[in-house]
This record gives structure tokens, sequence and C-alpha cells, in this order.
């Protein structure tokens, strides 16, 4: 087997959980070369939609940016931005979504607007954009992060993104039409949510990785599958793809 | 007939203190006009932008504005909005107001204004920390026994200022690609400047209607500012400098840097015109496009 990096097995893990997906909405980076790969791979006629307003990109470079021009030349549909809240996501077409945070819970909220005090910030972040109204509509979200102990805290400085709340079915009993976090997807480990408290669950460990570096990334005590599994190490045609046709450049190595 | 220059629409339709939406998401970002707001010196201005971008964050550094309403505050594929940063974290220059929403509620702000209603719902905000931020967050009960929703109230600019490929003299404009929020910011604002890359016949936009985002009758000033958009780009003109967008990371980090970038490129050119024949012809070439034309469509003649 050939070697990688944590990230491209990040990349891979998430691919593979877009199997079958049709509609996926999803930003710039790691999780959109992941939608690329599933594309190539296990999911022929998956979607890309922009929060820009684009469904059906095509583009003929890496994009720099959500907005990059290469994503409108080809694509299937271009759209303003009052369609991409209330058509798309509001009416309930996206299937998956992708987000990143700085902060995370246990129940999969999402801070991505300060460290410290709102008003006396430590750090000022860069806010929603449309990931609170993403994670309030995707029928799944799954979430892309690096596993750090200064991301996966007991408590969120800010709640930007809600996730299943306080666990259970508030998300539901409080009226939020999407479905929430369903995984998490780390360069370490991936993360599922239980069927019934919707606390995070670690559920695999990719090849190489120690329980215990796990947990000392975590900032509550993690709770653990029964069934904990290995990840599948990356394939070779995995790796081709991403390194040759997706990423020539190594960004993502 | 409502063309007028950078100069003469800016100092007719922004004043001290108003209220200003400047849009264009990613694509078509009016830099020129907003260049144009710092050299004549506009103070306390309330400056509204779902993705405040590179030109804000220099708006704010350059002292223009009291308050940002916002929903993404990022050098989008890059980083930060250290300016933006500055003030907020630090109250340099000066302590800057925000406040804030998700893209979908700044959107739906507009669309209030736009559609003059006392407000609008959305589901967002839910089990979030909005409402304890930002009192415009509000939630009501459905009057149909059908549920509880997150409402924003209206926001009608004093004055919305947008980039867009063509328009005819009257304000009649075309634009593609990425189309944002500019045509519900236009019929929201009070007063409106649409800054064009190209002015043309009435004929042109007539060939071809469905491209007609914005009416002329919304319109009050017409610009016709090639490059106007620059460092963002306008679909089928020119690319994004990523290579500016880049630089400002480093540029925007250091105050003293940041101002003296101001003095070069703001306030030491007269206009937009200038400042693209300084940029140099090597620029221009650099950021043009290959072609994609359109397809056809046949409007039918009736007779």
């Amino acid at each position: 087997m050939e070697k990688y990096t944590p990230s491209e097995m990040m990349i891979i893990a998430a691919a593979r959980a877009l199997a079958g997906v049709k509609t996926v909405f999803v930003g710039i980076g790691l999780p959109n070369a992941a939608c690329n790969l599933a594309r190539r791979t296990v999911a022929p006629d998956l979607a890309l939609i922009y929060e820009s307003g684009v469904y059906g990109a095509r583009p003929e470079r890496l994009p720099f940016s959500i907005g990059d021009p290469a994503l409108v030349t080809g694509a299937l549909s271009i759209f303003p931005m009052p369609d991409v809240f209330a058509l798309y996501l509001q009416g309930g077409w996206v299937e998956v979504a992708f987000l990143g945070a700085a902060q995370i819970d246990r129940f999969g909220n999402l801070n991505t607007t300060v460290i410290g005090d709102y008003h006396h910030p430590k750090v000022r972040l860069p806010g929603s954009g449309g990931a609170c109204d993403i994670a309030t509509h995707a029928r799944r979200v799954f979430i892309v992060t690096r596993l750090q102990r200064r991301r996966f805290v007991e408590r969120l400085d800010f709640v930007t993104s809600p996730g299943h709340l306080d666990g259970g079915n508030r998300r539901q009993e409080l009226g939020i039409p999407g479905g929430g976090p369903a995984l998490v997807v780390t360069d370490r480990a991936i993360f599922t949510f239980d069927d019934e408290t919707r606390e995070m669950t670690l559920s695999s460990l990719h090849p190489g990785v120690t329980l215990e570096e796990v947990r000392a990334e975590i900032g509550w005590e993690i709770k653990v599958a029964s069934d904990l599994e290995v990840t599948e190490p990356p394939t070779e045609e995995e790796l081709r793809i991403l390194r040759e046709e997706l990423d020539p450049q190594g960004i993502y190595r | 007939m409502k063309l007028m220059s950078m100069r003469e629409a800016i100092a007719a339709y922004v004043h001290d203190g108003d209220t200003v939406a400047i849009e264009g998401f990613t694509a078509c970002i009016p830099f020129a006009a907003g260049h144009e707001i710092i050299r004549q010196g506009r103070r306390d201005l309330t400056l509204v932008r779902l993705t405040p971008d590179l030109l804000f964050d220099q708006m704010i550094a350059a002292g223009c504005a009291r308050k940002l309403i916002f929903s993404f505050l990022g050098n989008p594929g890059v980083g930060s909005l250290h300016a933006i940063r500055r003030a907020v974290e630090k109250g340099v220059p000066h302590p800057l107001e925000l406040e804030e929403y998700s893209h979908a509620g700044t959107v739906a702000r507009y669309l209030a204004g736009a559609y003059r209603l006392p407000f609008y719902p959305l589901h967002s905000y839910v089990g979030t920390d909005y409402p304890k931020i930002n009192p415009n967050i509000r939630f009501v009960d459905s009057p149909f026994g059908n549920g509880r929703v997150a409402v924003v109230p209206p926001l009608n600019p004093d004055v919305g200022i947008i980039h867009a490929q063509r328009a005819d003299v009257n304000g009649n404009t075309q634009l593609w690609g990425l189309v944002g929020v500019q045509k519900e910011v236009a019929f929201a604002s009070k007063h409106v400047i649409v800054v064009v890359e190209e002015i043309v016949d009435e004929e042109v936009i007539r060939a071809d209607p469905n491209r007609t985002m914005i009416p002329g009758f919304v319109v009050d000033a017409v610009v016709h500012e090639p490059y106007g958009a620059h460092p963002s780009y306008v679909q089928g003109y020119y690319d994004r400098d990523n290579q500016f967008y880049l630089e400002w990371e480093e540029i925007s980090r250091d105050e003293a840097r940041l101002q003296a970038w101001l003095d070069e490129w703001v306030y030491g050119v007269r206009d937009r015109a200038e400042y693209v024949e300084k940029m140099g012809p090597e620029t221009w070439e650099r950021l043009k496009p290959g072609t994609a034309p359109s397809g056809q469509v046949d409007y039918g003649r009736y007779v």
C-alpha cells in the first residue's frame, strides 16, 4: 500500500460517505475535493450546490472561492441567493451538506463566530455565512475538520449553527426542519451520532491511530462504539484520482 | 438619461451617516464606487454586505464606517479581514458596531425591504446564540397554528450600489454569472447606483430581456467604469485578481502598510481610469478569460 497523509485519508473517508448521494451543498477546500472524488467513485450522479447560487458546477480549474467564475461556466444552473436559501435549502432538496467549525461540541453544535466573549472576542472568526441556514435545513450534515483539542470542546463560546442542541429529540421538538449532524470526519478518526441520545460517538479509527490519541484531542469523555472499526486505508485508485486528477499541485496533501 | 461620472454619483447619493448597501457576491464587487466613497471622505456610514470582503476592509480602515451589517467576515478562499478584525478586537482605528446575521437572514432583510413587508420569516436561528446578540432576530408563532419561525425586519438602504456587465443610459441593467442579491438590493434601496463595464444601446437590452435583472426605473445613476470591480471579477470580462486577494492577507495585517496602500491606490489616483492605467496593461492581459459564449435562444417575432 502506498503511503498517504492524514489529510488524504480525511478526504477519502468523506468521499466514501457520499455513496449514492445526488445533491450535496459544499464549500471549497477539503470537502470540495471529497465531493469531486465521490463523483468519480461512489456517487456518479452527485451534483454540487454552492451557496453562491450554482448547481451542477463543472469547473476547469481548482476554484479560488465558492464564487469563482469557473463554477459558473458550464454549470447546470445559476440562481439568485434568495433561491439558494428559500428554494434549495428551505425546500428540503439538499441531501447532504458539508460544514467545518472552529469549535464543535458533543452534539455537533458548531461555532464559527468568536473565540472568547462575543462582545470582547479574543479572536473574531468569519461568522455564519450560510452555515446556520445549512445546518438548519440540510437533511444530513457532514462535518469535516481536524481532530484538535481546541476544536472539540465541552462548551462552545458561541452557537453559530445548530447541531443536535442538547441531544435527544430536541431539534425536532423545536421544529428545526433538517436532520442535523450525521457524521464527523477528521484526520484521525470518524464519528457518528447515537440514534437516541444524538451524542457524538467514535465509530472508526484511521489506520495506525490509537484510542488514547483520539481521547487526548477531545475535551469531554467521548463515547466509543461497541463495534469500533478501523477505517479502510485509501485504495490505489482513490489516491490516484485524488493526486493526479483533483489535486495535482498537492494542496491537500 | 442617467449617465454620471462616479464622482458625481457618489457626491449626489452617498452622504455622511447613510446606510449604504454595496452588493455582489464574490463577483462584481463595486470597488471603484467604494474607493470614490473613501476619496470623498464619507464618515459614520452603516455599511451593509453579505460578505464585507476586501472592499469593506479598505473602507473601514479608511474610517468611513460606524457600523457594519453582514453575515460572513472573511477574505473568501484566503483568510481574514484584518482591518475589520482590528476594529472589532481592539477598537482600531475606532470601534465598529456589528449587526450580524446568517446569509439567509441578511437576504431576508433585503427581501422584506424590497417587498415593503413589515418582516420576513425564516427557519434559521432556533437553538443558536444569534437572538442573544442581535435584537432584530425575533420569533413569532404562525397565525395559522403551524409552527414558530424567526423573523427579521426590512432593510431599506439609503443607497444601494451594484456592479454589472452592461446597461443602457436609462439604467436597464443586464447581469450574468453569479447574480447574488443585486436585484433585491436595487428594489429595496431608496437610491440606486449601477456601475457597468459597458454602456449599450437600448436595442441590445431589448434583444435579450430575460437577462435584464434591474429595470431602469429603480436606478438613479448609471456609471460607466471599465474594470470597476477589480480585484474582484466580472463574468466574461476579467478574472478575480487572486494574487491581490492573497497579498491583501499581508497588507491588511499591518495597519501602516494598509494606510500606505490606501495612499497609493485610492487617495493617490483621481479616479478608476487612473487606477486602471497605473495597474498597467499586463494586469488586464493576465486577468482576461478565454471565451465561452452562451447558447442562443429564439424569442420569436410576433407581428
